[in-house]
């Protein structure tokens, strides 16, 4: 900890602490008003499907049925309108078609009509009364199968973009680009050892525990209330009003409290429709997911289908590097494929690269961001090529790495040049780990390890804060907090004002009352909104420095403020003998700041992983586990060590058993939390952790964000301890028992494999 | 889900009565299964009739011959009685595996074996335990081995009206081993790929009974007879036990699903079959 802070650094009790222990915290399925309505869904049981008819009238008739929609309710959608709801640009139809299907679906669980009523369960068996006759479409399922001509078309609109040019063919290929640096070609021929794989990773899901939830109220004068649960507020406005054709001001989002999003719950699904229901029925309306909603009709992330292959000298040095990315889109084009080739090799220094990535559209459902979004899938080829280079090679697989680790201005091959970033200091401190060194401890163990970059986003965000007469102050922000934001925010805050955390009040406010805040995501949070509050209390220590000067009669710039004690000319106060008295300067003192950050800093991990592999079963029990990571600075400690032990997690499930399991129809078999066997407390071992500082020195505290890069590395180093363990590579995601026995089977009747 | 009524008779005669005049109702024991079913719509009831009120479901009582397990007993009461505990372990073991602690608060043995899963649990080792099962109905009662029981993936051998009552598992004794094992890919919440329930009587060293019955690989849970048998007058070393674990697999009928894949589990009962042997061998060495 660095002692030129007395806040930034420590670890105090959360803010939402004690409602969330107590249960008083309220979430989206805790949520209730006067006259509420319940809504329910029906979604498509086919993968792929042309809506012929819909006939509501049973479901209409039903008793107790107050409201039905379709896709009719909603405004045309121009077919060339484009959004940018904050995760880029998007076709306005695309957004409208995932929200209710028109004219066809195109994954089983895609949404097609809803009913409002008087309990769920009347609203449910209306809805199953609700007749549509489909024609059901062959159906397409991994890039790889959606990418060959002949393939099923999605959407008979979409042309592929082919390297920056719109071309006129039909494709489910949205997008094909390139990143090219230096000359691959050359690259490889001055190889001396070439390591090259074909790797596929499946779709999986972030696996929050609160299932998506939303209620509406289209009020009487126009307005339009929700309230849900999301990772970004003003996103679930503009989405919710650019689906029903309003101007933003008429729409206002009270976000609730969240029980998990990993990305996941950024995309509007349900709040447009319950605030259809709402328009028809004049009263508010519920809707909460069931956990097959959630699995079959929200965003997972892409499944995905890499080639990579690496090229390097005799002495380690990486040459050259190349590397085939097709992702999984789900029904609309956005698969995290763009981010999966700026990380791919974003670790190395390497002076030879071509990378080629595919967005795909497949007849599963559309895909959202997930934790660092598309480095996961990358960094599962790179890493477990990279420890078998150290193989060939005779290298240790850390040292390898460092011979080739990206520094300050190594150039990525999507353009960029790093500023000051710590992989080297992963690397070390993974090498001096003791958890690297100690031995094993037993049979059929192996050791593996990986690094993982995630860059990172800034993003707009607002903050006000304003003084309370007994020298405390209420911190009003637009970030959800779903991993102690509302503490690490606070926190810098409180120490630009010389205050205790517990001094400084936040509140998470809705889209009414606080400037415009991007979404919880990006790990830009504490970054961004951190910046926004030190940024606000600078505006608070600035305007009670004029009242101490009007109190002391002294000039302004006179005053000094040091650690929350205000002097000038012998005069001194402190922050709350001040706040006490401002009532007789001016009156309140409120300070503001709304930012747009730039100087971003990328965040790197690396994980340790020591696997047992029951050569009898191929289960694989991960005995010990260490989470390595560059924090920039860690605001709060405890809240980066739970960042980095979730987002392991998580990698360890995606990793070993979480996978959507789809039938030839296109039907996921397994959306239970039962069948989809993510980790549960039982299966892992306790997560050690180690946090890694190296300043970014564009942030005021030198905040990177530690949300997501944590869950890259594990699947490859996972991959590579099973190698040490069991002696076969895996090249398939997920790693479960039947996977690794059948890879164990095949390298018994082919021993040199 | 649709509304249904309740009922909770207090006898056994009073549920048979109740069942005899609403075709449309189901029986609940711990619900653990029918109320997830009825919830994802897979079963649907106009009645549900509670059977943990009357007194011969939740009979759990041992004597000389074996125990009476009450078709109800929930399994918390199984592990938690210490003399049902000592004279069949690995009974109080199979009740202690079925979900966690609030399940085996409410889940029973009876519904295991009634919800006729070719995955549950309790069912290989009631095979290999030689269970049979009591059974009331209009026409009066019957009786049947645990082995008979299960005709389908969810049905059961139960006609119109008739109740499962309790299960009679003779004692085992001295020189008497039993042991289940399944394998899931977590260490908890999880339903078996494959489960091996075995039992095996040694007298002066040798084999003279042995059961085995598997879990996950048939429509049913599946009697592998000629595995046990072939152990029968053999030391109970490790080749007998690899050849009754290699008969075990060969009787396994395993299809391809999202649990595991044919051949895997095929494997499986071989390595599940050999470990659950060697543990009972133990426990009937143990045991003398
Ligand atoms: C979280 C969770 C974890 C689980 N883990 C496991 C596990 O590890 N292993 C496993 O095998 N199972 C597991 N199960 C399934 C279930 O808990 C077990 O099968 C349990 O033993 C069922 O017993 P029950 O008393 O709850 O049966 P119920 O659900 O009440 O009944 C099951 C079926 O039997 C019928 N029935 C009940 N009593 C009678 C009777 N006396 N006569 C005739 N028919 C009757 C019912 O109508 C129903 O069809 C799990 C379930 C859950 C929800």
């Amino acid at each position: 900890m660095s002692t030129q802070y007395t806040v930034v650094g420590t670890r105090p009790v959360r803010h939402d602490g004690a409602d969330k222990v107590t249960g008083r915290a309220i979430y989206g399925g805790d949520f209730t008003a006067a006259g509420l309505l319940h809504g329910f869904i029906l979604r498509s049981p086919h993968a792929h499907a042309a809506i012929k008819r819909i006939d509501v009238s049973k479901a209409t008739a039903y008793p107790g049925v107050k409201a039905v929609v379709t896709a009719d309710d909603m405004p045309p959608a121009p077919g060339d309108k484009i959004v940018d709801l904050g995760e880029g640009e998007t076709p306005l139809s695309y957004v409208r078609g995932n929200v209710l299907a028109s004219g066809k679906v195109l994954y089983k669980g895609h949404a097609v009509a809803a009913v409002a009523a008087v309990n769920p369960h009347v609203a449910e068996e209306a809805a199953r009364l609700i007749e549509i006759d489909y024609e059901v479409l062959p159906c397409t399922l991994t890039a790889p199968d959606a990418m060959r001509d002949g393939a099923p078309i999605l959407h008979a609109d979409l042309r592929m973009k082919e390297l920056g040019q719109k071309t006129d063919r039909v494709s489910n290929i949205s997008d094909h680009f390139r990143h090219v640096m230096g000359d691959a070609e050359k690259g490889f021929a001055e190889a001396e050892v070439v390591v090259e794989g074909e790797f596929n990773t499946s779709t999986v899901h972030q696996g929050y525990i609160e299932p998506h939830n939303a209620t509406a109220l289209w009020n009487n004068d126009g307005r339009i209330h929700v309230w849900c649960s999301t990772q970004g507020s003003f996103v679930v406005r503009d989405a919710t009003a650019c689906v029903l054709d309003q101007p933003v001001s008429q729409v206002k989002v009270t976000p609730l409290e969240i029980g998990g999003g990993f990305g996941g719950k950024i995309p509007v699904y349900l709040e447009p429709v319950a605030a259809l229901l709402s328009k028809k029925t004049g009263r508010p309306v519920r809707i909460l997911m069931s956990r097959q909603d959630v699995f079959e009709g929200t965003g997972p992330t892409p499944g995905s289908h890499l080639k990579v292959k690496i090229g390097a000298r005799r002495d380690g040095k990486i040459v050259a590097a190349q590397a085939w990315l097709a992702y999984e889109a789900g029904a609309y084009p956005g698969a995290m494929v763009g981010p999966g080739a700026m990380c791919v090799f974003a670790a190395y220094d390497i002076a030879n690269v071509v990378i080629d990535g595919y967005d795909v559209v497949v007849n599963k459902p559309s895909t959202a961001a997930y934790r660092a979004p598309g480095a996961t899938n990358a960094a599962f080829a790179t890493e477990t090529l990279m420890d078998e280079l150290a193989a060939k090679l005779g290298m240790d697989p850390i040292e390898l790495r460092l011979a080739n680790a990206a520094k300050e201005g190594t150039r990525r091959a999507d353009g960029p040049k790093f500023r000051k970033i710590g992989c080297v200091e992963v690397l070390q401190a993974m090498k001096n780990h003791p958890h690297y060194s100690a031995p094993l401890g037993g049979p059929n163990r192996g050791r593996g390890v990986a690094i993982g970059f995630w860059f990172n986003v800034g993003l707009p965000s607002s903050c006000t804060i304003s003084v309370n007469a007994d020298g405390t102050v209420n911190l009003v922000e637009g970030s959800t907090d779903i991993g102690g934001t509302r503490t690490s925010v606070a926190m810098q805050a409180a120490e630009v004002l010389g205050l205790r955390a517990e001094e400084v009040l936040p509140t998470v406010v809705d889209t009414d009352s606080v400037g415009f805040t991007g979404v919880t995501g990006g790990s830009r949070t504490t970054f961004a909104t951190g910046w926004a509050a030190h940024d606000a209390a600078q505006d608070v220590v600035r305007q009670m420095k004029e009242r101490a000067a009007k109190l002391w009669e002294a000039a302004p710039e006179s005053v000094t403020c040091e650690r929350g004690v205000y002097q000038s000319n012998g005069h001194s106060a402190t922050f709350r003998e001040l706040a006490a008295r401002i009532g007789e300067t001016s009156g309140p003192v409120v300070g503001r700041a709304a930012v747009n950050p730039r100087g971003v800093g990328g965040s790197f991990a690396g994980a340790i992983a020591d696997v047992e592999v029951d050569p009898e079963t191929g289960k694989t029990t991960v005995v010990r586990f260490t989470s390595v990571q560059d924090a920039g600075r860690a605001i709060h400690p405890s809240y980066v060590e739970g960042q980095m032990q979730g987002g392991s997690v998580q990698g360890i499930g995606w990793a070993l058993n979480e996978e959507y399991f789809m039938n030839g129809s296109g039907a996921m078999v397994n959306s239970s939390l039962l069948d989809y066997r993510m980790p549960t407390a039982l299966d892992l071992p306790m997560i050690d952790t180690q946090i890694v500082e190296v300043p970014n020195p564009a942030h005021p505290f030198g905040v990177r964000g530690v949300g997501e890069a944590n869950i890259v590395p594990p699947p490859a180093a996972l991959a590579n301890a099973i190698h040490a363990a069991a002696g076969v590579r895996m090249r398939r995601l997920p790693m479960n028992p039947p996977a690794v026995m059948e890879a164990i089977w095949r390298k018994s009747t082919s021993p040199d494999s | 889900m649709k509304w249904f009524d309740y009922a909770a008779p207090g006898s056994l005669s009073e549920a048979l009565g109740l069942l005899e005049r609403n075709p449309g109702a189901l029986l609940l024991a711990g619900g653990t299964d029918l109320l997830v079913q009825m919830r994802a719509r897979r079963k649907q009831a106009d009645l549900l009739i509670d059977v943990k009120k009357a007194p011969e479901l939740n009979e759990l009582s041992l004597d000389a011959g074996g125990l009476t397990l009450g078709a109800s007993v929930p399994c918390y009461r199984v592990y938690g009685n210490r003399d049902v505990a000592r004279a069949f372990p690995a009974l109080a073991e199979v009740a202690g595996l079925i979900g966690g602690t609030q399940i085996q608060g409410r889940a029973s043995i009876g519904g295991n074996l009634c919800n006729a899963a070719p995955s549950a649990d309790a069912v290989p080792l009631l095979i290999a335990l030689s269970a049979r099962c009591r059974i009331a109905g209009p026409g009066g009662e019957r009786e049947m081995a645990v082995e008979d029981f299960c005709v389908a993936p969810g049905r059961n051998a139960l006609g119109a009206g008739e109740i499962l009552v309790s299960l009679r598992i003779p004692a085992g004794g001295a020189g008497f081993g039993a042991h289940y094992l399944r394998f899931i890919p977590r260490n908890e919440m999880d339903i078996a790929v494959v489960g091996s329930g075995v039992s095996v009587r040694l007298e002066g060293g040798v084999v003279s009974a042995a059961r085995v019955a598997l879990a996950a690989v048939a429509p049913t849970p599946l009697f592998a007879r000629e595995a046990g048998d072939s152990l029968v007058g053999k030391a109970p070393d490790a080749a007998a036990i690899e050849e009754a674990a290699r008969l075990a697999s060969a009787a396994a009928r395993p299809i391809s699903d999202m649990r595991g894949p044919a051949e895997y589990r095929r494997h499986l009962c071989g390595v599940l079959t050999r470990r659950a042997l060697t543990a009972a061998v133990a426990a009937a060495q143990g045991g003398k």
